[in-house]
């Protein structure tokens, strides 16, 4: 005779019941113990990076194309910003206004290059907003430059398009939505702090989206292209989350 | 106190704590999702501290994957997938939570076992717990465990609503001006979550203590044995 077959059946049932739980818990521990493993498994991937296609679309539908950013008072202003970059500030691209040119391509009418000149003859707007980091931090900062919405129009862009694109003289790249781009607080930043904007914050401009975090403001852009296929951009395909709306 | 007065064995009645399978599954539900809240929380608390103390979350206790394997998968040091857990596992809590609240007070739970909840049965189960001499009845909740619920319950809107607030600083900046501006709504969603891990602590030891409460959230059901006499129990 095995001890079971003594053993009245409700006993067994609650051992088992208890086993069962065991089992469970120190599985659903170790799981979470080690949810660095789990992380790192290709589907929880593929299921991670679903997710924040979906909150793409719901960020869409969150933004608002008339909803303002809040603004700041001039005394806010921080003047020593913080410098941001993927390599140390000795290494950022020093360009001059003598050789560099804003190439246009994709759905873009008039692919004319556009000089620094160009870009601060055009109206300029002023803004004094929050930058907000995805690691956290934030600073109150003032930028001015001209509307990236009139720009688009002005040189004939296909606003029925998905996708504005940016490359940049560091090779660094991003893009973001057209509602999003044709936001009247969305910038080519050709001045910080009512100074022409220096090498370190992205001259001869940065893009300055208030609506967005800020790794989704390009500095050093060199190229602006329109397009309907998904552009990615060097954060992007790292995992960040794609629209990054603020 | 009745609860102490010692009774006959033959009038004993048993105690019996049921959890129907829909309380059940959002319990645990909600277990994971604040679980992946918080172990992913701490990762990207760790890239930028809300606080100045000089403190990070030790890595091997947060969520987003091995540095390593993130740096060779990703080319990125780790916030990324700390990130996509944050923002997906915020749907499974949300969505979790709202059902339990329109379960909650639909069926009469709330109002059954978590009220009514007097200032002075909270200061006598209190005194009485602080000296050990608190009974623990399966079925029904003493006026601490309902204050816990509540406190807890507020804790979690609290942080959900900071983490709105600093998710969509522009576009609900009503929320966020609501909690005092970015800056210190982040410092809000901070001690919400500190709430909710002070919370689970002692959720977590009570439910050590009494095991059967466990039993009752997992398969539903748990009775005690009837109550006896103090001595008699212990025999």
């Amino acid at each position: 005779m095995t001890d079971s077959n003594i053993m009245p059946k409700p006993v067994i049932a609650g051992i088992e019941r208890r086993l069962f739980l065991r089992q469970t818990l120190s599985l659903g521990a170790l799981s979470l113990l080690t949810g660095c493993d789990i992380t790192n498994n290709d589907q929880v991937q593929s299921v991670l990076k679903l997710m924040s296609r979906w909150n793409d679309r719901a960020q869409a539908f969150l933004f608002s194309d008339h909803r303002l950013a809040p603004t700041f008072a001039e005394s806010e202003v921080v003047r020593d910003f913080r410098y941001n970059a993927f390599f140390p500030v000795a290494d950022a691209p020093q360009l001059n206004a003598a050789d560099y040119r804003l190439e246009l391509s994709g759905l873009i009418g008039d692919k004319r290059p556009w000089t620094v000149e160009q870009l601060h003859a055009l109206p300029q707007e002023s803004q004094i907003t929050r930058h907000v980091c995805i690691e956290g931090w934030s600073m109150i900062g003032k930028w001015s430059g001209p509307r990236l919405g009139d720009f688009l129009q002005r040189v004939g862009a296909d606003l029925s398009a998905k996708y504005v694109g940016f490359q940049c003289a560091d090779g660094y790249s991003g893009s973001i939505d057209i509602p999003s781009a044709l936001h009247p607080q969305t910038i080519m930043a050709v001045k910080f702090a009512d100074e022409i904007i220096p090498a370190k914050y992205g001259y001869p401009f940065k893009v300055r989206i208030p609506t967005k975090l800020g790794f989704k403001n390009p500095k050093w852009v060199t190229t602006i292209f329109v397009t309907n296929r998904f552009p990615g951009g060097f954060w992007e395909d790292r995992g960040y989350n794609w629209f990054s709306g603020s | 106190m009745t609860i102490r007065a010692p009774m006959p064995a033959a009038l004993a009645d048993r105690d019996i704590q049921l959890h129907p399978l829909s309380r059940r599954l959002m319990h645990w539900i909600n277990a994971l999702a604040i679980l992946v809240m918080i172990g992913s929380g701490w990762r990207i608390y760790d890239y930028y501290p809300a606080l100045s103390l000089n403190y990070a979350f030790p890595y091997y206790l947060t969520l987003g994957g091995d540095l390593t394997v993130d740096e060779a998968m990703n080319d990125e040091d780790g916030l990324a997938n700390a990130l996509l857990w944050h923002f997906g596992a915020m749907w499974v809590l949300v969505i979790n939570l709202l059902l339990y609240l329109i379960v909650g007070i639909v069926s009469g739970h709330f109002r059954r076992d978590f009220l009514p909840v007097s200032p002075r049965a909270v200061m006598r189960d209190l005194f009485a717990a602080l000296r050990f001499r608190l009974d623990h009845r399966l079925g029904r909740y003493n006026a601490v465990q309902k204050v816990f619920y509540w406190g807890v319950l507020a804790a979690i809107l609290v942080t959900i609503l900071s983490g709105l607030s600093i998710w969509k600083p522009v576009q609900l900046q009503w929320l966020t001006a609501l909690f005092g501006g970015y800056e210190f709504a982040r410092v809000v969603h901070f001690f919400g979550m500190a709430a909710i891990v002070a919370f689970l602590v002692v959720h977590i030891a009570l439910a050590i203590l009494v095991p059967k409460t466990l039993v009752a959230m997992v398969f539903g059901r748990a009775s005690s044995a009837p109550h006896l006499p103090r001595e008699a129990a212990n025999d």
